[in-house]
């Protein structure tokens, strides 16, 4: 495991039976996995296969139906644990404010809690910014920005609450191949640096490779196998083979 | 409808209970603030002209018939400031601030946002409704005393120019003092201010439940917007009927 061994910040997420359904379409049938501490722990599976609904119900945005989640052992359904644990997540939009300067975008959570007096802020958003690349582009506006800037940028958020945990939905998505790089190597900078455990969910099989360090196959709601990079690309269920090896062939 | 209702009562309930964090988000109910009275300002007064000019055009030849153009300032008077200027503002704001809330809002909810908020613990209901409410409910009773002057002024010129009336200024002016009283103005901005919080908690709460992007966002604008004024109307009966009874 990549991860280092100081591992005091960083938490330790259960997923018990988690069950979703939206009108009469279950999209979760009964998800469970564990992840540990300083992991970085990636969700990989074809497009509406529940991913991006479960990393939702991971930070609270979506009520299950049954099951639990449990942070540090205590469920999140309990009143106040949700507070108790500092959690970022970056969208697969970026979901910067609009009416907002990127500079406000990243300083929104310090700003709005009134963590730091004004000019701390202002220091701290440069800071961020700078980590990911993005030095001086505190008064643009998010209309401004390429798509993969806009991902750094709500990295640069994500990095200002300094969470204990990370969640990135699709972070790759829509990017090139080069800006890809960059963010699955800043994904691993940002573990060894804050410590923090990572949910990754994507369908890049290039990214969860690279930075996993165990992946998790999920389909139509389902976890098909959980294992470290080369138990999966070992495994011989059927369609973990499919999905692995699914490769565009062009015409003769 | 039901539960449309429930979930208006609900934010009308948590944006109350946040009152006391107004003072932490002053910067954006001033933002607001200008962007209601930049956007309503010039055409409230050019409404309120027309109005007052087309109140003394309707009814004044008819006083003067019967004798009674010396209450023709006493009338326009008393109608614009009780009835016609809390309800024509409230729905000028219902279709130009109600529809840009819904539409800021909803956007934002479209755009996960809204659930970025949620997740750097940011209530939307404090960020995003509580200033909006605050703003609206100082600004509105602003404009309706805006309206009340300029109304007053639109149907004096009327009056003043139209040869079937040929009522000077001094004559009318003298008349409303004598009839309208400040109750009647109090009247007029106690509802004003109904009106207000009607509009905002109506229109945040379409912003806040859009789903679907643009065609959601599209649908949630007209709904605040037609919501909103059909509340005004609904409330207007109730509230005058309420203020009769208390003698306002």
């Amino acid at each position: 495991m990549a991860a280092s061994d100081n591992h005091s910040q960083s938490v330790r997420v259960e997923v018990r039976g988690l069950r979703k359904s939206f009108g009469h379409q279950e999209v979760l049938h009964g998800v469970s996995f564990t992840v540990e501490r300083g992991e970085i722990f990636v969700l990989m599976g074809p497009s509406g296969s529940g991913k991006s609904v479960l990393l939702k119900h991971i930070i609270g945005l979506e009520e299950p139906d049954a099951g639990d989640i449990l942070i540090e052992g205590r469920s999140i359904r309990d009143e106040g644990v949700m507070d108790l644990f500092r959690m970022a997540m970056v969208f697969q939009s970026g979901a910067l404010l609009n009416s907002l300067t990127v500079g406000e975008n990243v300083g929104l959570y310090v700003a709005e809690h009134r963590l730091k007096p004004p000019a701390e802020i202002r220091r701290v958003v440069a800071e961020k910014l700078e980590v990911v690349g993005l030095k001086g582009t505190e008064n643009k506006i998010p209309a401004e920005l390429s798509g993969g800037m806009k991902k750094r940028v709500a990295i640069a958020r994500a990095l200002v609450i300094e969470p204990q945990l990370i969640l990135y939905d699709e972070p790759t998505s829509e990017l090139d191949p080069l800006i890809a790089i960059t963010i699955g190597q800043e994904i691993l900078n940002l573990r060894d640096r804050i410590r923090a455990t990572s949910i990754v969910v994507t369908h890049d099989r290039d990214l969860a490779f690279g930075i996993a360090d165990r992946i998790a196959l999920i389909a139509e709601g389902e976890i098909l196998l959980v294992g470290a990079p080369d138990e999966v690309r070992r495994s011989a269920h059927p369609l973990v083979q499919r999905f692995l090896n699914a490769d565009f062939k062009p015409k003769q | 409808m039901f539960r449309d209702i429930g979930q208006l009562v609900l934010l009308f309930w948590r944006t109350l209970a946040s009152l006391p964090l107004t003072w932490r988000h002053r910067q954006k109910v001033g933002e607001q603030l200008h962007e209601i009275g930049n956007a309503s300002l010039l055409m409230t007064c050019i409404l309120a002209l027309f109005i007052g000019g087309v109140l003394a055009l309707e009814v004044g030849p008819t006083m003067v018939e019967r004798g009674l153009a010396n209450f023709l300032g006493g009338i326009i008077g008393f109608s614009l400031c009780r009835e016609l200027a809390p309800v024509f503002v409230a729905v000028l704001i219902s279709g130009r601030i109600g529809s840009a809330m819904a539409a800021e809002i909803g956007s934002m909810a479209v755009y996960q946002e809204i659930d970025a908020l949620r997740t750097m613990n940011i209530n939307p209901t404090h960020y995003l409704v509580l200033p909006r409410l605050v703003a609206i409910c100082v600004a509105m009773p602003l404009l309706v005393i805006f309206a009340d002057l300029v109304g007053w002024l639109g149907g004096a010129l009327v009056c003043a120019t139209n040869p079937e009336i040929a009522l000077n200024q001094q004559a009318y002016f003298e008349n409303l003092r004598q009839m309208v009283e400040l109750q009647d103005i109090v009247h007029g901005l106690i509802k004003t201010f109904a009106f207000a919080v009607s509009i905002a908690i109506v229109s945040c709460h379409q912003g806040l439940r859009t789903i679907g992007g643009p065609r959601g966002i599209g649908r949630s604008v007209t709904k605040a917007v037609v919501n909103s004024i059909i509340l005004v109307l609904i409330l207007d009966y109730f509230l005058t009927r309420l203020l009769l009874q208390l003698d306002i």
